[in-house]
């Protein structure tokens, strides 16, 4: 090898992971301001069973634990499912997203680099589609709760089920649960926008300091622009398209980008380095394409929020999108009609 | 999914001119081991997988519908055994997709006979027994070559294993999917046997997951490692 001057130092993948994590702070931050501290006790369980799974696969397939373990990639994958799953959801619900995100996802397609699917939204998956209750009692905004719960409420209802408090009391639909079921039972917009969800803007600030966590990311070249902008441009246009067509039935997409995990998705979620294409313009097209599938899924689909399934299937098609987008090679010409370059 | 076409199994090369040999000679011994573990069409051959996949979510469709299988498969060879010398080469797939076809039929209007709520249960399943290609598989690989005892000695064990794949990842799903273990075996033997079904757990809400078809896969992914593991730690005792 020629001697040239290399960079030392710098981004090891714990310290890319550490710095990932860190850009979530603000959300998170946000989170406990806005809707109790329940976001907690499921990004400590979350966090707690990732390790523990990872741990325990590392050790039946015989590897080293501290290089695999301190390299933060499980935390991580524990704090985004976490961030995606609603807070104060019985504790197993927490274990079994882990265990198909740790155990499923990740270790049994070879560890940490060979995952086809993004660990954190495997776990979703699984639960969404097993798990539609738990699944849809997201916590409500304090400003609408009848009942704030602090932080050992929080364990209670978690640890020992919903117990003394009833959970229509913390509870409530999102905005996207409710903009679903209001459209199909044909209330017009104006009532629906008029409901005390819309009217709290907890969710869209939530979203806001994930777009500010996402921003850091970008600045601090942990990301390029290619993701998240191909994949907001994505759930923009074809929302507002949609919206066009029939205002009605489709919300703006300003409501869109602000509500569920559609800033969450296009920065932390979608931009994972193993599953997400690789080459500039194949990143265009698999965010691109995964944005235009949330908001289809969103409107036409059986579950409110579609980013799970929208970056899911667009993992399956990240070979294909990769092998027809490799760059041209410094130094070789462009064909012109010969096979030689 | 069940294309006949790619169905050959890797070890289709029997010898032709096998000599006769009675039950339990070291020949026939050979042929239980392949069908039940060597060669298990579930977990190795991965053939049939559209009906072990779709059928597997509880233990007695499992049961049930392997045992049907187990039957045309027996049936299918032994006959295809006995005229393998009248059939020309060249057209010999039709005519053995037809001996499957009729004998299907009868296992069919049996069960629609005898079982009738089994028979709603297992739907298109049953009919599509003819182009599960693992029966065509065992007629064509070793029934069009081999003497009659010996092909329905092969078909019904390879029959066996298919099921007992089945059987473990039914159980396995409904264990998990639904907490219970034979439900629904009412449908096969009558209502003698409505208070059969085990609960294993009270107030359990279900894992839909295994009971869906993603389950069906992992939990074959996992019965396929189980094996795997088992011969890496056999060869290493060696």
């Amino acid at each position: 090898m020629i001697g040239s001057p290399y960079t030392l130092g710098g981004n090891t993948t714990s310290a890319i992971m550490l710095k990932v994590m860190l850009a979530l702070l603000p959300g998170i931050g946000a989170h406990a301001w806005l809707f109790g501290p329940g976001i907690w006790v499921s990004l400590l369980l979350c966090s707690f069973f990732a390790i523990g799974f990872e741990a325990l696969l590392l050790m039946m397939r015989g590897l080293p634990m501290k290089p695999f373990l301190s390299d933060n990639s499980a935390l991580l994958t524990a704090w985004l499912l976490a961030l995606s799953l609603p807070t104060l959801a019985p504790w197993w619900l927490y274990a079994i997203g882990m265990l198909f995100a740790i155990v499923v996802a990740k270790q049994l397609y070879g560890g940490l680099g060979q995952n086809l699917f993004n660990p954190a939204m495997v776990g979703y998956a699984v639960l969404i589609i097993s798990f539609p209750v738990y699944m849809t009692q997201w916590v409500a905004p304090l400003s609408l709760a009848d009942h704030a719960l602090t932080l050992a409420d929080a364990f209670d209802v978690v640890f020992a089920g919903q117990g003394s408090i009833s959970p229509d009391a913390y509870t409530s639909a999102t905005v996207l649960d409710t903009w679903k079921t209001q459209t199909r039972l044909q209330t017009p917009v104006e009532s629906i926008l008029a409901q005390p969800v819309f009217a709290s803007s907890g969710q869209a600030i939530v979203a806001a300091m994930y777009l500010l966590g996402g921003l850091f990311l970008l600045w601090s070249r942990l990301i390029t622009w290619h993701i998240p902008l191909a994949f907001l441009a994505g759930v923009a246009v074809s929302a507002g398209l949609l919206h066009l067509l029939d205002p009605t039935q489709h919300a703006s997409p300003l409501l869109h980008l602000f509500s569920g995990g559609v800033m969450l998705g296009a920065f932390f979620i979608a931009t994972d380095p193993v599953t997400a294409a690789s080459t500039p313009r194949g990143k265009l097209i698999y965010a691109g394409l995964a944005g235009i599938l949330v908001a289809i899924i969103r409107a036409f689909g059986g579950y409110p929020d579609g980013v799970a399934f929208a970056v899911l299937l667009m993992n399956v098609c990240v070979p294909f999108i990769d092998s027809y987008t490799q760059p041209r090679v410094f130094g070789h010409k462009i064909k012109q009609g010969s096979d030689k370059p | 999914m069940s294309s006949p076409d790619t169905a050959l199994p890797p070890e289709a090369a029997p010898a032709l001119d096998a000599p006769r040999a009675g039950l339990l000679s070291q020949e026939s011994r050979d042929i239980i081991l392949n069908g039940l573990w060597k060669q298990n069409p579930g977990i190795v051959q991965l053939l049939g997988l559209c009906p072990l996949l779709a059928i597997s979510n509880n233990v007695v469709n499992a049961l049930s519908l392997g045992l049907a299988t187990t039957l045309v498969m027996a049936l299918a060879s032994g006959s295809v055994a006995l005229v393998r010398n009248f059939i020309p080469h060249e057209i010999r797939i039709p005519a053995f997709v037809l001996i499957i076809a009729a004998l299907v039929t009868i296992v069919e209007m049996a069960m629609h006979a005898w079982t009738p709520a089994l028979y709603i249960v297992l739907g298109v399943f049953i009919p599509l027994i003819t182009t599960n290609c693992i029966v065509l598989a065992r007629v064509e690989a070793f029934a069009s070559k081999r003497s009659t005892a010996h092909s329905v000695l092969d078909a019904t064990m390879m029959g066996l294993g298919l099921t007992a794949v089945l059987v473990a990842l039914g159980g396995m799903r409904e264990v998990i999917g639904k907490g219970t273990l034979f439900s629904g075996i009412d449908l096969a033997l009558g209502p003698i046997a409505k208070g059969w079904v085990i609960p294993l757990a009270h107030d359990y809400n279900g894992f839909l997951f295994a009971v869906l078809p993603p389950g069906a896969f992992i939990g074959l992914g996992l019965l396929i490692a189980l094996r795997n593991r088992i011969l890496m730690r056999d060869s290493g005792e060696q």
